[in-house]
């Protein structure tokens, strides 16, 4: 009687226990987390800003690999010029530029603009990528190189001018990070050499540092804004002197499909960094030297690498199948 | 001795009733919108799913974030601005195989099924019911199906600006081998 008992209470919890399982395939979904099990991945992270400008200074932004990037700028002249001179906007100073992604994190560009009549070419190679995920990562770090040469008039032909007098190099290491899908921050160091400065006192190496930020009001629209101090005692016939500002620069990025459109308002004509950051082009806030101005920033994928690739493999498999 | 048959019965067939799972870490899932001004096509090949044979139930997960555009531009702006993957890491779905009965895994063949279940994408749920093919060779199972997903359905807004050049409706379709799940 005990023995019946006991197999029975026995069976009864097997019985209980058996059904476990049953309960427990209730949420396939969660079985899919829990059993297969896929290989963790590294996610970069996107898009810390619209385009490969904050405003006048570089982001971190690259174009991706096989991507161009066509930039067409403007800055008008100084709103104090007033009605007769329509707020600036009768004088119209333009750069061009092109930036081809070798590949994700390395980039070449080509620049010219009509200040100075200055020619410029650059690279730049993204050193580490903000990520989580496989891989930690809580900032993106770049490099930039920049090489400039003049072709305008010599100013003084009197005297014994050297073509290497035409030259400045910029060196730039940015550091930004992508706080939230809205806010994102930059900072930077930037070194610019000039071979030729403009008088005695001047010295040929410039330092700056930097701070830039966007911050997205919705999707597609965010407000932008940039500021470079030039370290003193360097540029003693400009920022010294003073008759000029640092670097500083307030916009918004309006993004449409292919299409970037950077607005801002800024106390700096250059648009190279040759020019932009040295304040070379700068006039002062509190006179009102003000200059509107616009980058439209524009994507041209020029080569698609996993097509090209797809096309490879399916020829090699066509012609390795023609040998059997 | 009774009862030791019906254990050993009830084992193996809970055992059998396991083994009638069967994953994926690899199924497909591509969508394709269609307009005049241009064609947007986005695959992943990184989909996880389960079907249960026993009980007919069928689930897919898959990261947002893994779909492959031909541009990178446009693979930017799906993560970033309609999708956003980062708030929406995942889309699941989560459903049932009404005819589940009608599939024979010991029979090589087609069978035709219906789908019923819900669909999660941009934090949205929608219920969706649409047919397709389950093909069972072997000890292979795969599916195919394909389906319109309306965006407004799931909250993905389309900026005015981009309006002609991204389709109101993708066609999503499904291409999932399967194998047996063993544990």
């Amino acid at each position: 009687m005990l023995r019946t008992i006991l197999t029975r209470s026995l069976l009864t919890a097997f019985l209980f226990f058996a059904s476990f399982p049953a309960f427990a395939q209730g949420d396939l979904l969660d079985l899919l987390d829990s059993a297969v099990v896929t290989t963790p991945v590294t996610d970069y992270t996107e898009a810390t800003f619209k385009t490969t400008r904050i405003i006048t200074s570089r982001s971190i932004e690259t174009p991706s690999k096989g991507e161009m990037q066509f930039i067409i700028a403007h800055r008008f002249g100084r709103v104090n010029g007033g009605w007769r001179e329509f707020f600036g906007l009768d004088q119209a100073n333009i750069r061009l530029e092109l930036e081809y992604g070798i590949t994700d994190w390395l980039s070449v560009g080509w620049g010219r603009s009509n200040v100075f009549k200055q020619w410029d070419g650059f690279a730049r190679a993204k050193f580490l990528s903000q990520s989580t995920g496989l891989r930690k990562m809580p900032i993106t770090a770049e490099f930039l190189a920049s090489v400039a040469m003049n072709s305008g008039k010599w100013t003084n032909p009197s005297r014994e001018n050297y073509i290497s007098s035409r030259a400045s190099y910029v060196f730039q290491l940015m550091v930004a990070r992508k706080f939230s899908r809205k806010f994102s921050l930059q900072v930077m160091s930037t070194m610019v050499h000039k071979n030729l400065v403009a008088t005695n006192e001047d010295k040929n190496d410039h330092f700056m540092v930097g701070a830039g930020g966007r911050f997205l009001l919705t999707g597609s629209f965010g407000l932008t804004a940039e500021y470079h101090y030039l370290i003193p005692g360097r540029l003693v016939s400009a920022i010294d002197a003073p008759i000029t500002d640092h670097a500083f620069s307030l916009g918004f990025d309006l993004e449409t499909g292919g299409h970037v459109f950077q607005i801002m308002a800024t106390n700096n004509l250059g648009m190279s960094e040759h020019q932009y950051f040295t304040s070379a082009t700068s006039g002062k806030l509190t006179k009102g030297d003000i200059h509107i101005g616009f980058n439209v920033n524009r994507v041209f994928t020029l080569a698609n690498y996993d097509k090209i690739k797809q096309r490879k493999d399916a020829k090699r498999l066509k012609k390795e199948g023609g040998i059997k | 001795m009774k009862i030791t048959i019906l254990m050993l019965a009830l084992v193996v067939s809970s055992y059998t009733a396991f083994a009638q799972k069967y994953f994926t870490k690899t199924a497909s899932v591509q969508f394709f919108s269609a307009t005049p001004m241009e064609n947007i096509d986005a695959k992943s090949g990184q989909t996880t799913s389960i079907i249960d044979f026993a009980t007919g139930d069928i689930v897919f997960k898959i990261r947002i974030k893994t779909f492959q555009f031909e541009k990178a531009l446009m693979q930017e702006h799906f993560n970033e601005k309609y999708l956003e993957s980062e708030k929406y890491p995942e889309a699941t779905f989560k459903g049932k195989i009404d005819n589940y009965t009608a599939i024979n895994l010991k029979k090589d063949g087609e069978y035709k099924v219906a789908v019923t279940g819900d669909l999660t994408i941009h934090g949205v749920t929608k219920k969706y019911s649409t047919v397709g093919v389950i093909t069972v060779a072997g000890s292979k199972v795969s599916v195919q199906a394909k389906f319109p997903v309306k965006l407004a359905d799931h909250d993905v807004k389309i900026p005015g600006a981009v309006k002609d050049n991204i389709s109101e409706t993708v066609d999503v379709s499904v291409n999932a081998d399967y194998t047996e799940m063993v544990k």
